[in-house]
């Protein structure tokens, strides 16, 4: 900075704290929660400090089905599927049709690049009903297909692609045609190479968004063997008016939201390029 | 739309390559909202059998129901409540993280995880807290004379979805505004302070005009994410309640269709808030083309 | 080794932009012909189309004896450098020079030796295993021109591979490419804007203008005996002085030469105006400024009823000041006759 004060300096680690304390209580307490018998949480008398069950309650959520869910490793695994395929398929098809659009001149290239458009302008959240349809048309509920195929159309992630395509200069693929690189090998030898941040970013930002869905497997799964984590927790979470075990709860609750946690602090340099350059 | 400045000669590849892409889009996309379009038009018979053409009768009504027009205020309400929270609060923040230089990092990565916590989460998470039998909130708050109910009191429900869904949403915002701050020369900084300017002025006079393209995108990001995004946080908390206290607009579709099963509404609604968001995007894309300009 | 031949060719880009007009030029086996002009005049254009890098809108260029109109650049075997080098940046050199090579399916011996030659030749061999980014411009370059080498083509293409280099090592790798040509005897057609460059690099010179050729011949004949008042004042520096017949004679009265039918423009060269002396136009005005450049000084001179200030090049040190009067005379034998209508040399 360009003065050196204080006061001012005191003030904005004050500010900081604070701030990250409002940002860490929620998961603070939950935290706290997932290591507490039973019984530690009666009316208002939440402890603060953690106990000493943490181990106890991993090992009967990961061992003991709750009602209204699917087995916690079952639930895990089929939201790494659902995680790991949105990410794949939509870096595949992004970076493939970013490709025709950019080294490419077709008829019918402008309509495909607003095609893909128009998808940044039609969440799922605005098409349940029709989207649900054609799904169960095509035999897709309770389907890994049926989870992630509908979520993969992605204009972000083209327009990321697109965008770099651009700035790689238009020489370094002249130089390959003169090398004697088609179109497949220039995309294999040079451009794919080239794209490894960009495409490791996005994989950061994609894996996450893949892992938080919950509305579209909530509408696509009735069959237990198909529920995501996101959804498991929060049936767990719905009946516990019942039967207040919050313990398990939380201890469940962090164990779901840990993967996509974990991968933004690691990779916090990869995490924030994707999450900045998609938004451009 | 530029492509590069000589291009590879082309046969079949190019379509080849942008089929999956486009199939997709046209199956799960284009396609359902077309039918989302056409069945607001249209009425089905009890049975599901025969369908009718019925003009804008399906808007008509949605726009004399006193529910839905209460919607729409509940979702201004918490779209705006949400956005200025968020916001203001990621920008102190950012301000703060801007002025350090050996902790920003750690400071930013405490700040940046929640990001990574899904909306669902984020509402169970305060919905636990908040929770009348076993919260900590409600404890807190009685000292104060509050009697916190949010299964009864609809503005109790309303503050608990704010306030799970501005947590969640602090992160993004934090992100961009330091990103934002950052990409302000430093010698605009040296030169307002041999101007004589101290570091509150020199913010409001030199960081904060320049950082209004990143105010003005993070705004339309924000709003977009409250109408649709926060879906989980809303289900995981109060389903819309108590009485439609919460019912915004992203979850009426849902619940008026899906579990209601009235059509004819939902596609109407749903009609709608594709408008809103073509709007959005449209701003959106505006402002993106003049700040590559700048 | 093959020669290069171009015939009616023409490129018109989509809405009618017209870059190249019915173009000739025949290009010798082993020949080094260097296209030169201001930019936009269609010299790259022309390149990238013997390149295959554009397409041909009509005539036809041929390589060797194959016409190639309708061939792949890697079809074409010719190789390019490029002015910003387009090396692979994810490459070391030597995967670098090896690449066009493995493409063809050349054995793994012969690109091996192949390599080890050229990096030889081009003095790279220390770094043939770093990548691009850790080289400095002048190694860039360098590799640059190794790729093209490796592979032995029938031509080597180059665009304006010296201009992203500093003024000293754009000298000394001038001089490297014209050794390497000579030694390797392969076909070169090289394009840049820098006359110099030109003057000094070419066997034959091919100036461009507004997509065609205005004059093609060996340099220092362009210099003598420039065919247009364009090819006049784009070779040589300083520049020709060019004054227009009417103010001349005005000046000049008796002293005027004879000129040939339709010549309105006489040109002269710097250094064939002669201060003092006679025996041509004799000529006065003021100095009014002195670029002492070492060996030789460059002196503008104002003289009245000429628009135009006159710039004259002195061996040695001017014996004038600024602001003097200098007496200077016009040899009739170093002036150059043009018609302002048509452009051309008129003899």
């Amino acid at each position: 900075m360009v003065e050196n004060r204080p006061w001012l300096t005191f003030f904005t680690h004050a500010v900081l704290v604070i701030g990250v304390i409002i940002v860490v209580f929620p998961v603070y307490v939950a935290l706290i929660a997932s290591t507490h018998g039973p019984f530690a949480m009666g009316s208002g008398r939440m402890p603060l400090l953690p106990g000493d069950q943490l181990w106890n309650n991993v090992v009967e959520v990961l061992t003991e089905t709750r009602r209204g869910a699917a087995p916690f490793w079952l639930m895990a695994w089929n939201s790494l599927w659902m995680a790991v395929i949105i990410t794949a398929g939509k870096i595949v098809i992004s970076i493939l049709s970013a490709f025709a659009i950019v080294y490419f001149r077709f008829p019918g290239r402008v309509l495909a690049f607003w095609i893909i458009f128009i998808t940044l302008m039609l969440p799922v959240e605005v098409r349940i009903i029709p989207t649900f349809a054609v799904v169960a048309n095509l035999g897709l509920l309770n389907s890994y297909l049926g989870l992630t195929i509908p979520l993969i159309a992605s204009a972000t992630a083209t327009f990321l692609f697109r965008q770099f395509f651009m700035t790689v200069p238009d020489e370094l693929m002249e130089a390959a045609r003169v090398d004697g690189a088609g179109p497949m090998k220039f995309f294999r030898d040079i451009l794919l190479p080239l794209s490894r941040t960009n495409i490791a970013a996005l994989c950061v930002i994609l894996f996450i968004f893949g892992w938080m869905q919950y509305l579209w497997p909530m509408l696509v799964t009735t069959d237990p063997n198909y529920y995501t984590l996101m959804m498991g927790v929060k049936r767990m979470a719905a009946v516990q008016d019942a039967d207040p075990q919050w313990n398990i709860i939380m201890a469940a609750v962090v164990m779901a939201m840990l993967p996509p946690v974990l991968i933004v602090i690691f990779m916090q340099r990869l995490f924030v390029k994707g999450l900045v350059e998609t938004e451009k | 739309m530029d492509t590069k400045r000589t291009v590879f000669p082309s046969q079949g590849l190019p379509y080849l390559l942008v089929a999956p892409q486009i199939i997709i889009t046209l199956i799960f996309f284009i396609w359902p909202a077309g039918q989302a379009v056409k069945s607001s038009f249209e009425r089905e018979d009890p049975f599901g059998l025969a369908t009718s053409f019925v003009g804008l009768s399906h808007y008509v009504r949605l726009f004399q129901d006193p529910a839905y027009l209460a919607s729409i205020g509940r979702t201004a309400v918490f779209a705006l409540a949400v956005t200025v929270i968020s916001m203001g609060l990621a920008l102190i923040l950012a301000v703060a993280v801007n002025r350090l230089i050996r902790s920003a990092t750690t400071y930013s990565t405490l700040l940046l995880w929640p990001y990574a916590v899904s909306p669902v989460v984020a509402g169970i998470l305060w919905w636990f807290l908040f929770n009348s039998s076993t919260g900590i909130l409600p404890y807190m708050l009685s000292f104060f004379g509050v009697d916190w109910n949010h299964q009864l009191n609809g503005t109790h429900a309303m503050i608990l979805i704010i306030v799970a869904a501005s947590w969640k949403q602090i992160s993004y915002n934090f992100l961009f505004f330091l990103a934002g701050m950052q990409s302000v020369p430093q010698s605009l900084n040296e030169a307002a302070a041999i101007d004589g300017a101290g570091p509150f002025k020199r913010f409001w006079t030199i960081v904060f005009p320049l950082l209004s393209p990143t105010t003005f995108f993070l705004l339309i990001v924000n709003l977009n994410y409250t109408m649709f995004d926060t879906f989980g946080v809303i289900d995981a908390t109060t389903t819309g309640g108590p009485n439609q206290a919460t019912n915004i607009l992203v979850y009426k579709v849902y619940t008026d269709g899906y579990i209601g099963l009235n059509l004819g509404s939902s596609s109407a609604q749903s009609v709608i808030l594709m408008l809103f968001v073509i709007a959005l995007t449209v701003i959106q894309f505006r402002y993106v083309e003049r700040r590559v300009q700048y | 080794m093959a020669s290069i031949d171009i015939k009616g060719v023409r490129k018109v880009y989509p809405g009618n932009v017209k870059a190249i007009h019915a173009l000739d030029l025949s290009i010798e086996d082993g020949e080094m012909v260097v296209l030169v002009g201001p930019s936009g005049c269609g010299k790259s254009t022309l390149l990238r189309m013997i390149a295959g890098l554009e397409t041909i809108t009509d005539g036809t260029i041929s390589i060797g004896s194959d016409v190639v109109n309708r061939k792949e650049p890697a079809e074409r075997d010719i190789a390019m450098v490029f002015q910003n080098y387009a090396l692979y940046p994810h490459m070391s050199v030597r995967q670098n020079l090896e690449y066009g090579l493995k493409n063809r399916g050349t054995p793994r011996d012969e690109i091996d030796r192949r390599v080890t030659e050229a990096a030889r030749i081009l003095e790279i061999t220390p770094f043939l295993e770093r990548k691009p980014r850790q080289l400095s411009g002048g190694q860039r370059q360098r590799v640059a021109m190794g790729r093209a080498i490796v592979r032995q083509p029938k031509a080597f293409l180059f665009d304006e591979p010296l201009s992203n280099l500093d003024a000293k090592l754009r000298g000394q790798m001038r001089i490297e490419i014209r050794r390497l040509q000579r030694n390797l005897k392969t076909t070169s057609v090289y394009v840049t804007h820098d006359q110099l460059e030109a003057m000094t690099l070419a066997d034959r010179l091919v100036v461009m203008n507004g997509g065609r050729i205005e004059q093609v011949g060996k340099p220092i004949d362009l210099y003598d005996r420039p065919a247009s008042l364009f090819v006049a004042g784009f070779i040589g520096s300083p520049p020709m002085n060019l004054i227009p017949v009417e103010q001349l004679r005005a000046l000049a009265g008796a002293a005027m030469p004879v000129l040939p039918e339709g010549t309105d423009i006489l040109g002269i060269r710097p250094d064939g105006i002669m201060v003092g002396g006679s025996g041509g136009i004799p000529l006065s005005g003021v100095v009014e400024l002195i670029e002492p450049v070492g060996g030789e000084s460059h002196l503008y001179v104002r003289v009245e009823g000429i628009d135009q200030v006159l710039i004259l090049v002195l061996q040695g040190r001017a014996e004038v000041a600024e602001t003097e009067r200098v007496d200077f005379v016009l040899p009739v034998a170093a002036l150059h006759g043009f018609n302002r209508e048509s452009g051309k040399r008129v003899e």
